[in-house]
């Protein structure tokens, strides 16, 4: 009797035992699946990321050649009348304005690079203040479109009235477009102006030139800044109604 | 036979069952199922040395593994591999009970031969 009841325990536990085995067996198999599975989709993302930018490339290529066309249609419709013409005239002012075109003229080309100085002065300095920052950026476009540029550019991406200019980790996003040193900032207006505006005694390149961020200013009778690639949609910005009479 | 039996149960109930143990909770499942054969192998030792006794071969199994989780999961709050305690221990416990297994099945076989 005592030994029928010892059996029936041993199996029972065998029993319990050999599920815990088998459960854990199946669990960390899947697990171990699971995690593979993971990197198995990095890939396939990455891969689907390439794919996309070459399609997109080919959809821009697209888009530009349809623009020509639709310039060519626009510039021989205002042949015909003289409204039209006007307005063709209006357009391109818009286009200008807002950076959907390609704009060229004088100007001037500041390029920008991190300080090769060397901090080897025996006081610990910060070694941010040895390299080029979004707000560095910043000063030297505020300079320069408050001495009249009309059209500016960094690293060829046009700066529009929704253009950021914002620190990302090591690089700067313009356009939501990463960038990285060195900064060439191409600007047309009078290159005079701008040259004396960005030169002016405890302006902006007096402040950088203190931790020897390599500034230099070029004037140029022919530059070419480039039109904003990306898509503008207004989804808030409305324009206002005006209310009747 | 019973042994082998029950065990072959369990492994077919398990497989079927669809129940998973989520990853963070497997080293504690390990650790159980290591002292749970611990117990097995121990009760397998005391019967062959005919010292077996239901209440300590079922105390022992759970209350091994049940420790034996316990103990993990307090080294994972302190930041101390403690489970590393318990599987030397099991580990050297199930050796040397097997080895007393060993002992006795080949005596025994041993001793059919010279019949």
């Amino acid at each position: 009797m005592k030994n029928i009841k010892t059996q029936i325990a041993i199996a029972f536990i065998c029993i319990i035992l050999g599920i815990m085995i088998s459960i854990q067996f199946k669990s960390v198999k899947r697990n171990d699946s699971l995690a593979t599975k993971q990197f198995q989709r990095a890939d396939e993302l990455q891969l689907e990321l390439k794919k996309e930018q070459e399609n997109n490339e080919k959809l821009y290529k697209q888009l530009l050649q349809y623009e020509k066309d639709l310039n060519a249609l626009r510039t021989a419709a205002a042949e015909n009348s003289g409204y039209a013409k006007e307005l063709l005239e209006q357009l391109k002012r818009a286009e200008i304005l807002a950076g959907l075109t390609d704009v060229e003229g004088k100007g001037v080309i500041v390029t920008l690079d991190d300080s090769k100085l060397r901090n080897d002065s025996s006081v610990p300095v910060d070694e941010n203040y040895f390299l080029i920052h979004d707000e560095d950026l910043l000063m030297v476009i505020n300079e320069l479109a408050d001495a009249g540029a009309e059209a500016i550019s960094l690293n060829d991406e046009r700066l529009i009235a929704t253009s950021e200019i914002r620190c990302a980790g090591s690089t700067v996003s313009v356009n939501n477009n990463r960038h990285a040193t060195p900064f060439v900032i191409k600007a047309i207006g009078d290159p005079d102006t701008m040259v004396a505006a960005l030169n002016l005694r405890g302006g902006v390149r007096d402040i950088l030139g203190q931790w020897g961020i390599e500034f230099d200013v070029k004037k140029s009778n022919k530059i070419l800044v480039p039109r904003y690639n990306g898509v503008i949609n207004f989804k808030y910005a409305l324009p206002v109604k005006k209310e009747g009479k | 036979m019973i042994l082998i039996l029950g065990l072959m149960i369990g492994l077919i109930i398990g497989f079927l069952a669809p129940v998973h143990i989520p990853s963070q909770y497997s080293s504690y499942v390990a650790i159980a199922i290591l002292a749970a054969l611990d117990s097995v192998f121990g009760g397998i030792t005391a019967s062959v040395q005919k010292t077996f006794d239901i209440k300590i071969f079922i105390s022992g199994f759970f209350g091994n593994a049940l420790l034996a989780a316990l103990l993990t999961y307090i080294g994972k709050r302190l930041d101390v591999d403690i489970y590393l305690a318990a599987i030397i221990v099991f580990g050297t416990r199930l050796f040397q009970n097997f080895a007393v297994i060993r002992r006795f099945l080949l005596n025994k076989y041993l001793k059919n031969d010279n019949i």
